[in-house]
C-alpha cells in the first residue's frame, strides 16, 4: 500500500504519523507542498501540527497550497484521504468536508486522552474495529470544536457519515465526555462518499506499547487493504 | 561628541566602566559603541558578579562534551547519542508581557539547543508567582501558562513537566525559567567559534525590528519628529518562524557546510557576532546595511541592540554558500550576507560607507568587569518549632490542607494547555518525579526532572543549595534512571547587596558540594540577578534541571501503586525534622526555622541501592519523599492509581505528626510484592540502608490505622480543586 | 449607542500573522501588495444616551480589557 503524507511549513505530526504507516509497512512518501504532483498513493495523509502557525485561520493558509488543489482532485477521484487535527482542518478550508472547527470551548488549548466511540464501521477506515467499540486516542487542538447547520447535521447523522464521536470510558456520549463543545459530540466526520475521513484525535498516538495503548492501530490495519 | 554622565547611567554603566572603556579604546565612545558595551557589559552577557564563583562549580567528568561556555551543555550518553540541554531565565519580560515574555523564553532555550545540532525533543519549566492573593498573579499565571503553551505546541516539542510554585516573595518579580533538552549525534556538534579569516558571516532567520530595545539608552539625537513612531516594543514570538528556522537548521546540518553557528538572543546581532569573533579569537566586520529589516530608517544602534526573534548568524565554508541560500529559501527564511571575519581581531561596523564602530573584540569580552563582590554569611535561623507547643491539629486536617495547597494541588489545569505527547516518544507525561522521553527509533530513553526550594535556600542557602541538587538526583532515581548531570538556573536579587550576594556564594557552595559528591556536574545554565523591586529582593531560588539515562525500555517506573496486597517501604531514616517544612507553613503559617540536613553519604547509598533494587526487578512503584513529608508522598502514591493504603503507625518516632509530615532528606517509597521482603532486607542489611514497612495497598481507603480513613476519592478531590476554583471566570 | 473599535498592533511591533497573510496573498496573485496588517474589531453597543459618557466608557473598556496596551493601540468611532 503506498501512502502520502503531506508536509507543510509548520507541520508537526508529519513524522509520527509516518513511523506509524511504515510500522504497517505502508510505503510512505513525504511530499512538500511546494510539489505540483502527487505521486501514486492509495492513501494520502493530511498531517496535524501547525501549519502556517495556525495563522488566520487554522488550515486557512495551507488550503491554498499548490499540492491542495492536487489533493482535491484526488478526492473527488474517490481516492482515501485521512485528515487529523491540523489536517481535518485544512481539508474544511479547502472544501473536501463541510463545516467549521471553532475555537474549543473552553476557549484553551486542551491536551489529552479521550474516549471516542466507532458510530460506524461500515467504511475502509474503520472496517477493524467492532462497530460501538470505545477507543481511547489522544487529543492536542485549540480549534477542535465542530459546528455545521442543522440541514449538513442531519445530513451526516442520516447518512451514517459521523464515524466517531467523543464519549466517556464507558461508552456514555454526553456533554461531560465532550472536550471542546463539538456539535453532538463528533469527533469525525466523512465526506458523502466515505472516501474523506476527517478526525481530530491523533490516531498515530495510540500505536506504540511502549508509550501508550494501540487502540489507533486498527484505523491503519484497516486501510492496509 | 562626548558621551554624558546620564547616557551612561541610562545604559546600565558605572562611570568607571566607562573609563574602563575608554582606556580601552583610546578614546570617548560614539553612542553606538556605548549601546555595545552596555549590552556586552551587562550581567546577563558578562557573568561579572557571578563568574568567579561559579568557576567553582564541578564541571566536568567522563561523560561531559561540552561544559558551561557554549550555548548549551552537551553529554555523551553512548552509541554516538549526545543529550544537548540548557535551562535559561526569562523572568522581567515575562512579568511585564507574561504571554509573549514566556513564549520567547521558550522560543531562546529552543534556539540555544538546535544551534548545537540537536533536534529538540523536549521542554520544561520552572515558574514562580506571587501569592494567590495577591492581584497581579492569576493575570501572570494564565498568561506565562498561555505563552509556553502556545509557543512549544506550535513549535512542536512536548512540554512535558516542571514545577509551578506560589509565595509572597514573587509578588513584584516572578520567575520563568524555561528548560529545553535536544538529541544529537555526538559526532555533530557545533560549536559558536569562528574560524577561517574571510568568511563570510551570514544572517538567517527573520527580519530586525525595533523589539526589545529599552527606550532609555536612546539618545534624543536618535529621535525625529516621528519619535512616537521609534518607541520601544515588547519582544514578539513567533513561532512558526521558529519551526521553519529549526527544519532549515537542522537540515543545513546534515553535511560540514556550518563552520560556526550561534543563535541571536539577548543582546542579538551584537552578542552573537562577537562572541563569535571572541572565541575564535578573529575579527568581524558587518556591513549593517545588508541587515534585513522589517521597519524603514532603522539606525544601526537599534540594528546592534534588537532582540528580534527567531534570528542566527552562521560562518559558512565559502563554497557552500550557494546550498545553503537554496535550502533557506525552501523555507521562506531571510538569508543574507552581512559581514566577514577578518584577522584585525577588532568588530568593525559600517553603515551608509562609513565606519559607525571600531572596538577591540578582547574588550567586549575578556576584558570586560570581574567583580568579586562583597558578601555576608547569611545569617541562618535556628528557630526550631516544637509539635507539642502547637495548637492540637487531626493529621488528616493537616494533609488534606497540605495537598489542597497551591503548590501541592494537581496541575493538570497547567499541563492539559501543554501538548506533550507530539514527536511519539514521550514514555512518561508530567505527574511522576520525572518525564520520559525516549530517543528516537532506539531502545534508550531519558528522564528529565526540574526543581527547587526557594524556602530552604532563605533559611540556609548552602543548606538548600546542597538540598536541591539531592532532590533532582532522587527525582531521577524514582524513576529508575542513573542521573548523568545538570543545568542550573541561579535566580537571586541584586548581587551589589552584601546580603544577596552571600545568599547567592553560600547556594553555589552547597550546589558544589552535592555535584562533587554524587558525579553530578553543572553542563550549562544560567544566572538572573536583579530580580527585586523596591529594594526588596526574591528568596534565593537557584533551580535545577537533571538529565537521567534509561540503557533499556523495561525499568521505567512510576508512582501508581500497583497491586492490592503490595507493602510499601521507606527507604532512609525519618528523623522528624519538620522545620521549613508544608506542614507548619500551611496549617501554622510558620515560615522560620532551619531546612532538613542533608547527609550526602546516606543520599548516595540509599539513591544507589534503590537502583539496585530496581535493577533486581524487586520495585513495582517508587516516590521520593520531599514537600508535604511522608504521608502527602504516601496520598500521591495513592492517588496516582486510586488504590487506597492502609498505613502503619510509626514504631518509633512516637509523634505522629513528626513522623507523617518531617521534610527529612534522602528517602524513598517503594511498592514491592510481599513475597520479596526479606530478599530486599538481606540486600539493604548488605550496604547498612536503612528501611522500614510502613503501608500495604489496598482498595479504596486511605487510612493510618486506628487514626484516621478516608476515601481514596475524597482526597483526589481535594487534591483537584485549586487550580480550577482559582481561574474559574465570574 | 453604537461604536466601533478597532484594535491593532502597534507600529513597531512583530505581526508574524499579518506578515504571513500577507505572503500568501502574493502568492495567490496579488503582487502588487505592500503590507497586511491583522487587528481586531469589535461591535459595542451602550445602552446610554449621553454621547460623551458612553464614549468615556468605552474607551475605559479598551484600555481595561480589549486592547493589551503594552502591544496595541485602538480607535473608537461612533457608528451608525
Amino acid at each position: 500500500m503506498k501512502s502520502s503524507v503531506i508536509v507543510f511549513p509548520g507541520s508537526n505530526c508529519d513524522r509520527d504519523i509516518a513511523v506509524a504507516l511504515e510500522k504497517l509497512q505502508f510505503k510512505n512518501s513525504m511530499v512538500w507542498h511546494k510539489e505540483t504532483e502527487l505521486p501514486k498513493s492509495d492513501l494520502i495523509v493530511v498531517p496535524g501540527g501547525f501549519s502556517y502557525g495556525d495563522y488566520l485561520r487554522s488550515g486557512a493558509i495551507a488550503a491554498k497550497s499548490n499540492i491542495l488543489s492536487e489533493v482535491i482532485n484526488a478526492g473527488k477521484k474517490g481516492a482515501l484521504i485521512l485528515g487529523i487535527c491540523n489536517g481535518f482542518q485544512i481539508l474544511i478550508e479547502c472544501g473536501l468536508l463541510q463545516g467549521a472547527l471553532l475555537r474549543n470551548s473552553g476557549l484553551k488549548f486542551i491536551s489529552k486522552d479521550i474516549f471516542v466511540k466507532v458510530q460506524s464501521n461500515k467504511n475502509k477506515f474503520l472496517k477493524k474495529y467492532e462497530a460501538n467499540e470505545i477507543l481511547k486516542l489522544n487529543i492536542a487542538h485549540n480549534e477542535g470544536n465542530y459546528f455545521t447547520d442543522k440541514k449538513h447535521l442531519k445530513e451526516l447523522e442520516d447518512n451514517d457519515l459521523i464515524p466517531l464521536k467523543y464519549c466517556d470510558e464507558k461508552g456514555n456520549i454526553n456533554f461531560k465526555a465532550n472536550p471542546n463543545g463539538s456539535i453532538n459530540n463528533i469527533a469525525g466526520i466523512f465526506n458523502k462518499n466515505k472516501n474523506i475521513l476527517g478526525m481530530m484525535p491523533h490516531p498515530e498516538r495510540m500505536a506504540d506499547k511502549i508509550l501508550s495503548d494501540e487502540d489507533g492501530l486498527g484505523l491503519f490495519l484497516s486501510l492496509m487493504n | 561628541m562626548t558621551i554624558t554622565k546620564s547616557q551612561i547611567e541610562s545604559h546600565g554603566l558605572k562611570t568607571e566602566e566607562y573609563d574602563k572603556i575608554k582606556e580601552l579604546l583610546g578614546r570617548d565612545a560614539n553612542l553606538l559603541e556605548l549601546g555595545i558595551f552596555s549590552a556586552m557589559w551587562n550581567e546577563h552577557c558578562s557573568y561579572k558578579s557571578s563568574k568567579i564563583h561559579l568557576k567553582q562549580l564541578p564541571t566536568k567528568n567522563n561523560i561531559v562534551i561540552q561544559g558551561p561556555g557554549e550555548n548549551a551543555g552537551v553529554i555523551d550518553i553512548g552509541d554516538d547519542d549526545a543529550i544537548i540541554f540548557k535551562i535559561e531565565s526569562h523572568n522581567h519580560p515575562s512579568f511585564i508581557e507574561p504571554y509573549q515574555g514566556s513564549a520567547t523564553g521558550v522560543g531562546g532555550i529552543l534556539r540555544d539547543v538546535f544551534t548545537m545540532g540537536a533536534r529538540p525533543i523536549a521542554l520544561m519549566n520552572s515558574i514562580h508567582f506571587g501569592s494567590p492573593e495577591n492581584k497581579k498573579t492569576q493575570h501572570l499565571l494564565s498568561g506565562v501558562v498561555s505563552g509556553i503553551g502556545g509557543y512549544g505546541n506550535s513549535v512542536g516539542i512536548p512540554t512535558v513537566g516542571g514545577e509551578t510554585k506560589f509565595n509572597s516573595t514573587y509578588n513584584e518579580n516572578i520567575l520563568v525559567n524555561a528548560m529545553a533538552i535536544g538529541h544529537a549525534n555526538k559526532n555533530k556538534i557545533f560549536y559558536s567559534k569562528a574560524k577561517g579569516i574571510n568568511k563570510s558571516v551570514v544572517y538567517v532567520g527573520s527580519k530586525t525590528g525595533r523589539d526589545g530595545i529599552h527606550g532609555a539608552t536612546m539618545a534624543s539625537a536618535e529621535f525625529d519628529e516621528n519619535s512616537e513612531e521609534k518607541k520601544p516594543t515588547v519582544q514578539v514570538g513567533d513561532p512558526f518562524t521558529e519551526k521553519l528556522l529549526l527544519e532549515a537548521c537542522l537540515e543545513l546540518m546534515k553535511d560540514n557546510s556550518i563552520i560556526s553557528i550561534q543563535d541571536m538572543g539577548a543582546a542579538g546581532l551584537t552578542s552573537s557576532s562577537v562572541e563569535m569573533a571572541s572565541k575564535g579569537k578573529l575579527g568581524i566586520e558587518l556591513n549593517l546595511n545588508k541587515v534585513p529589516c522589517r521597519e524603514n530608517n532603522m539606525t544601526p544602534y537599534e540594528m546592534m541592540l534588537s532582540e528580534s526573534q527567531e534570528r542566527m548568524l552562521i560562518i559558512l565554508d565559502d563554497k557552500k554558500e550557494k546550498e545553503a541560500k537554496k535550502i533557506f529559501d525552501k523555507w521562506d527564511l531571510d538569508f543574507v550576507v552581512i559581514g566577514k571575519t577578518t584577522d584585525t581581531n577588532r568588530l568593525v561596523l559600517s553603515f551608509d560607507n562609513e565606519k559607525v564602530a571600531d572596538i577591540p573584540i578582547v574588550a567586549l569580552s575578556e576584558k570586560a568587569p570581574l567583580y568579586e563582590r562583597k558578601w555576608n554569611k547569611p545569617k541562618i535561623s535556628k528557630n526550631k518549632t516544637k509539635v507539642k507547643d502547637l495548637k492540637k491539629i487531626k493529621i488528616e486536617d493537616a494533609l488534606v490542607k497540605i495537598l489542597s495547597s497551591p503548590d501541592h494541588s494537581n496541575k493538570n489545569w497547567i499541563t492539559d494547555q501543554y501538548d506533550q505527547v507530539v514527536m511519539c516518544d514521550t514514555i512518561q507525561k508530567s505527574g511522576n518525579d520525572s518525564a520520559v522521553i525516549r530517543i528516537h527509533n532506539k531502545d534508550k530513553a531519558i528522564a528529565i526532572s526540574v526543581d527547587s526550594s526557594a524556602n530552604y535556600c532563605k533559611a540556609d542557602p548552602k543548606s538548600g543549595g546542597k538540598q536541591i541538587v539531592c532532590e533532582n538526583w532522587r527525582n531521577l532515581i524514582s524513576v529508575g534512571a542513573k542521573p548523568l548531570a545538570i543545568t542550573n538556573c541561579l535566580n537571586f536579587g541584586n548581587p551589589e547587596k552584601a546580603n544577596v550576594m552571600g545568599e547567592f556564594v553560600e547556594c553555589i557552595n552547597g550546589i558544589k558540594e552535592s555535584c562533587e559528591f554524587l558525579n553530578f556536574p553543572v553542563v550549562s545554565g544560567n544566572v538572573s540577578f536583579y530580580n527585586e523591586t523596591n529594594s526588596k529582593s526574591i528568596f534565593p531560588t537557584p533551580v535545577i534541571g537533571g538529565i537521567g539515562i534509561f540503557n533499556n525500555l523495561k525499568k521505567i517506573l512510576n508512582m501508581k501503586t500497583k497491586k492490592t496486597g503490595n507493602l510499601i517501604i521507606v527507604l532512609g531514616k525519618t528523623l522528624g525534622h519538620i522545620d521549613q517544612s508544608a506542614f507548619l507553613r500551611e496549617n501554622f503559617s510558620i515560615h522560620d526555622g532551619p531546612p532538613p540536613e542533608i547527609n550526602l553519604t546516606n543520599e548516595k547509598n540509599n539513591g544507589l541501592a534503590v537502583l539496585k533494587l530496581i535493577k533486581d526487578n524487586l520495585v513495582l512503584s517508587a516516590h521520593d519523599i520531599s514537600s508535604g513529608g511522608m504521608l502527602v508522598s504516601l496520598a500521591e502514591m495513592s492517588m496516582a492509581s486510586m488504590l487506597g493504603l492502609k498505613i502503619y503507625k510509626p514504631k518509633r518516632l512516637t509523634n505522629s505528626i513528626e513522623y507523617f509530615f518531617a521534610e527529612d532528606q534522602s528517602r524513598y517509597l517503594l511498592e514491592i510484592d510481599k513475597n520479596n521482603l526479606k530478599k530486599i532486607e538481606s540486600s539493604l542489611k548488605k550496604n547498612n540502608i536503612f528501611f522500614e514497612v510502613v503501608a500495604e495497598v489496598q482498595n479504596d481507603i486511605f487510612e493510618i490505622e486506628k487514626t484516621f480513613g478516608m476515601k481514596v476519592n475524597e482526597l483526589y478531590n481535594c487534591n483537584n480543586q485549586w487550580y480550577h476554583r482559582f481561574n474559574a471566570v465570574n | 449607542m453604537k461604536f466601533a473599535v478597532t484594535v491593532t498592533l502597534k507600529k513597531d511591533v512583530l505581526d508574524p500573522q499579518g506578515r504571513v497573510v500577507g505572503q500568501t496573498l502574493k502568492n495567490m496573485g496579488i503582487k502588487n501588495l505592500n503590507q497586511i496588517r491583522q487587528g481586531k474589531f469589535f461591535e459595542i453597543d451602550m445602552n446610554e444616551k449621553d454621547s460623551a459618557k458612553a464614549e468615556g466608557q468605552v474607551k475605559e473598556m479598551c484600555e481595561k480589557l480589549l486592547a493589551n496596551q503594552i502591544i496595541e493601540n485602538f480607535q473608537i468611532k461612533k457608528a451608525e
